[in-house]
C-alpha cells in the first residue's frame, strides 16, 4: 500500500493503524500507572477488522493522523502513542467489541478538562471507518487527579457547614419551571424551606429571564430563606442557578449570591462548558459557597447505547473537575437509568476508591488520591412513598429532591414538605433500629403517618403512581 | 423551632434514644454528648459533657452520662454525637433531650 519515495528517505502514504511498530495496537503491552485509560465500544463498519478499527481510535485519539507524515520521525513515537492493548467481545452484539486504549500522560496539559476532552472524546468521533464510538470508562491516573482540585468542599465540609447530619439530605424544585414573578417564586421557596426541606432548587433553565430578573429573584429568594432558617432554627439553602451567557455575568450572579448571604449556588455544569464549570468550581472554593450541578444536556450525550458518552463518565469528569452535589438519576423515578449502573455512578461520585465491578459497568479501578466526595442527587418523579427505597439504595450521603412530591400536595408546599422529612427521618430511624426498609417500608411510613396529618395525606395522594418503562440504555458490557 | 435530624419525629423515650447509640457504637462510631441552654442558628459548638466516649463498648454507658449531663443540666438540650474518625467528622447528631425534661 504504500507508495515508496525512496529519495526523500521516508515512506510516505497511508500505512495500517495497527501495523507491527506503530504502537497504535499491541496486545502485549501493560498499561502504566501513569497513564490514562480509556474503554471504547467500538461499531466498526462492515469489513472494518477489529484490531484495525481499535487502533484507529487509539492513533486518532492521540498522536496519528490518517497518513505517515515526515515529521513523525523527528519524535518519539513510542512515547506519545495511544495503545490499544485490550480487545474484548460483547455478549448480545456481536458488531460491537470493546477496546481498551492507554494514553501516555504527556498527552494532556495538567488541570485542562477541555484538553482531556478534545482528544479523547475529540475528532475520532466522527471517523467514517466507525459506524459508532462510546466512551465507556476512563481511568485517570492519580498524578493527573492531583493537578485538579475536585469539588470545592466535599461531602462532610458541607454537612459541618451544614449541621446536617446522619441523614440525607432533603430538597425541591421549584415549579412551575418557568413565568413565576420574582415574589410569588420566593414565596415558595419559603413555603417548601419552613415546611421542612434543607434546599430548594431554581430549574435548569431559570437564569434571568424577562419575567423574572437575575436580582429581583435573589434578592426575593433570599427573604425566604432567611426567613425559614430564623423560623426553623435550621441552616437552609436555595440553588441559585448562576447559569449565564458569559463567566462575567456569572461571576456577578454568584456574587450577589455570595453577598446576600446563600450558602450554595447552582451551575448547568454541562451547557456551560467544561472550562468555565471549572472556573466557577474554583470561585465557590475560594468564597466558601457550596457548588451544585445540574446536568442539562447529559441525555444527548449519554442516552444512545452505542454512540456518545456514558454517564459514568461525564459523573467522574463532574467530580474531577469539581461540584459538591451532582445529580444521578433516582432508580424509581420518571427519569432514565438503568439500577445497578445508576448505584455504580453513586460510588463513583463518594467513595475513595472505586474497584472495577462489571455487574455495575465500571471497568477499571478508580483510586479518587485526595478528592472529596459529592453527593448524589436523586431527583425527577419521586414521591413519598418512595422514601424508604431511595435510603436503602443511597444511603445517607445522598440528596433527595421531591419536586411535584412537595408542591404537589394538596395542602400545599409547606405541608408537602413536611411530609417529606417526617418520612425521611422515620425512615432513618427505623433503618438504624434494624428493621428492613424494603420489606417494611410500607409499615414505616404508616406508622409515621398517626402522627403527621401531612404524611398521611400524601400517602393518600400518591398511593397509585408509579413509572414502569424499560430502560432504553439498559447495562450490557 | 426544629433542632436537625429527627426533630420532625416525636421527643425519643430513653429506650429510643439507646437503639440509636447502639447503631452508632455497632458501626465504631465514637459516641459524645453536647449540651447547650441556645441551639441558635450559628452555635456550631455546643459544650462537651466530658469528652467523646472513645472506650465506650455499650449503650448502657452512654445512657447514663445523658442522665447525668440532664440532671446537672435540666435547662438544657442535649445532643447525642457519633464521630468517625475515618471521615474525620461527626456522621449521625440529634437531640435526646430538651428543657424540662
Amino acid at each position: 500500500m504504500a507508495e515508496k519515495q525512496k529519495d526523500m528517505g521516508f515512506d510516505a502514504g497511508v500505512r495500517e493503524y495497527s501495523e507491527a511498530g506503530r504502537y497504535y495496537y499491541d496486545p502485549d503491552y501493560t498499561p502504566k500507572e501513569t497513564e490514562v485509560l480509556a474503554a471504547f465500544r467500538v461499531t466498526p463498519q462492515e469489513g472494518v477488522p477489529w484490531q484495525e478499527a481499535a487502533a484507529a481510535v487509539a492513533a486518532e485519539s492521540s498522536s496519528g493522523t490518517w497518513t505517515t507524515v515526515w515529521s513523525d520521525l523527528l519524535t518519539n513515537q513510542e512515547r506519545y502513542a495511544g495503545r490499544t492493548y485490550k480487545i474484548e467481545e460483547i455478549p448480545g452484539h456481536p458488531d460491537q467489541f470493546m477496546a481498551y486504549i492507554a494514553y501516555p500522560l504527556d498527552l494532556f496539559e495538567e488541570g485542562s478538562m477541555a484538553n482531556l476532552m478534545s482528544s479523547i472524546v475529540g475528532n475520532v468521533f466522527g471517523f467514517k471507518a466507525l459506524r459508532a464510538l462510546r466512551l465507556e470508562d476512563i481511568r485517570i491516573p492519580s498524578v493527573l487527579l492531583r493537578t485538579f482540585q475536585g469539588p470545592p468542599h466535599g461531602i462532610q465540609v458541607e454537612r459541618d457547614r451544614l449541621n446536617k447530619y446522619g441523614r440525607p439530605l432533603l430538597g425541591a424544585t421549584m415549579k412551575p419551571k418557568l413565568g413565576l414573578s420574582a415574589k410569588n417564586y420566593g414565596r415558595v421557596v419559603y413555603e417548601a424551606l419552613a415546611g421542612g426541606l434543607d434546599f430548594t432548587k431554581d430549574d435548569e433553565n431559570i437564569t434571568s429571564q424577562p419575567f423574572m430578573r437575575w436580582r429581583d429573584r435573589c434578592e426575593f429568594v433570599m427573604e425566604g430563606v432567611h426567613k425559614a432558617e430564623a423560623e426553623t432554627g435550621e441552616r437552609k439553602g436555595h440553588y441559585l442557578n448562576v447559569t449565564g451567557g458569559d463567566m462575567e455575568e456569572m461571576y456577578a450572579r454568584a456574587e450577589l449570591a455570595r453577598d446576600l448571604g446563600s450558602r450554595i449556588i447552582m451551575v448547568d455544569y454541562l451547557t456551560v462548558g467544561f472550562t468555565a464549570f471549572t472556573s466557577l468550581s474554583k470561585w465557590a472554593r475560594e468564597n466558601g459557597i457550596l457548588l451544585h450541578a445540574h446536568r442539562a444536556l447529559h441525555a444527548v450525550l449519554d442516552r444512545q447505547p452505542n454512540h456518545g458518552i456514558h454517564w459514568r463518565v461525564l459523573a467522574k469528569w463532574c467530580r474531577i473537575v469539581g461540584a459538591d452535589h451532582v445529580h444521578n438519576g433516582t432508580v424509581v423515578g420518571k427519569l432514565e437509568g438503568d439500577r445497578q449502573s445508576t448505584l455504580g455512578v453513586a460510588k463513583l461520585i463518594r467513595d475513595d476508591f472505586v474497584p472495577a465491578d462489571k455487574s455495575e459497568g465500571i471497568l477499571f479501578d478508580q483510586p479518587w488520591v485526595s478528592v472529596p466526595g459529592m453527593f448524589p442527587v436523586a431527583s425527577g418523579g419521586i414521591h413519598v412513598w418512595h422514601m424508604p427505597e431511595l435510603l436503602h439504595l443511597f444511603g445517607d450521603d445522598s440528596v433527595l429532591q421531591f419536586g411535584g412530591g412537595t408542591l404537589g400536595h394538596p395542602w400545599g408546599s409547606r405541608a408537602g414538605a413536611t411530609a417529606n422529612r417526617v418520612a425521611l427521618e422515620a425512615s432513618v430511624k427505623a433503618r438504624n433500629e434494624g428493621r428492613d426498609l424494603m420489606r417494611e417500608g410500607r409499615d414505616i411510613l404508616m406508622e409515621a403517618a398517626r402522627f403527621s396529618p401531612e404524611l398521611k395525606k400524601a400517602l393518600e395522594t400518591w398511593k397509585d403512581i408509579t413509572f414502569e418503562f424499560d430502560t432504553v440504555d439498559a447495562l450490557n458490557v | 423551632m426544629h433542632t436537625e435530624t429527627f426533630s420532625y419525629l416525636p421527643p425519643f423515650s430513653d429506650k429510643e434514644v439507646q437503639a440509636q447509640v447502639d447503631y452508632i457504637i455497632k458501626n465504631n462510631w465514637i459516641p459524645g454528648i453536647e449540651y447547650t441552654e441556645q441551639p441558635g442558628l450559628d452555635n456550631s459548638y455546643w459544650r462537651f459533657w466530658k469528652l467523646p466516649f472513645f472506650d465506650a463498648k455499650t449503650s448502657a454507658e452512654v445512657m447514663e452520662e445523658l442522665k447525668a449531663c440532664r440532671g446537672e443540666n435540666p435547662g438544657a438540650y442535649i445532643k447525642i454525637t457519633g464521630y468517625d474518625n475515618i471521615r474525620q467528622g461527626q456522621v449521625l447528631a440529634f437531640v435526646a433531650s430538651k428543657p424540662g425534661k
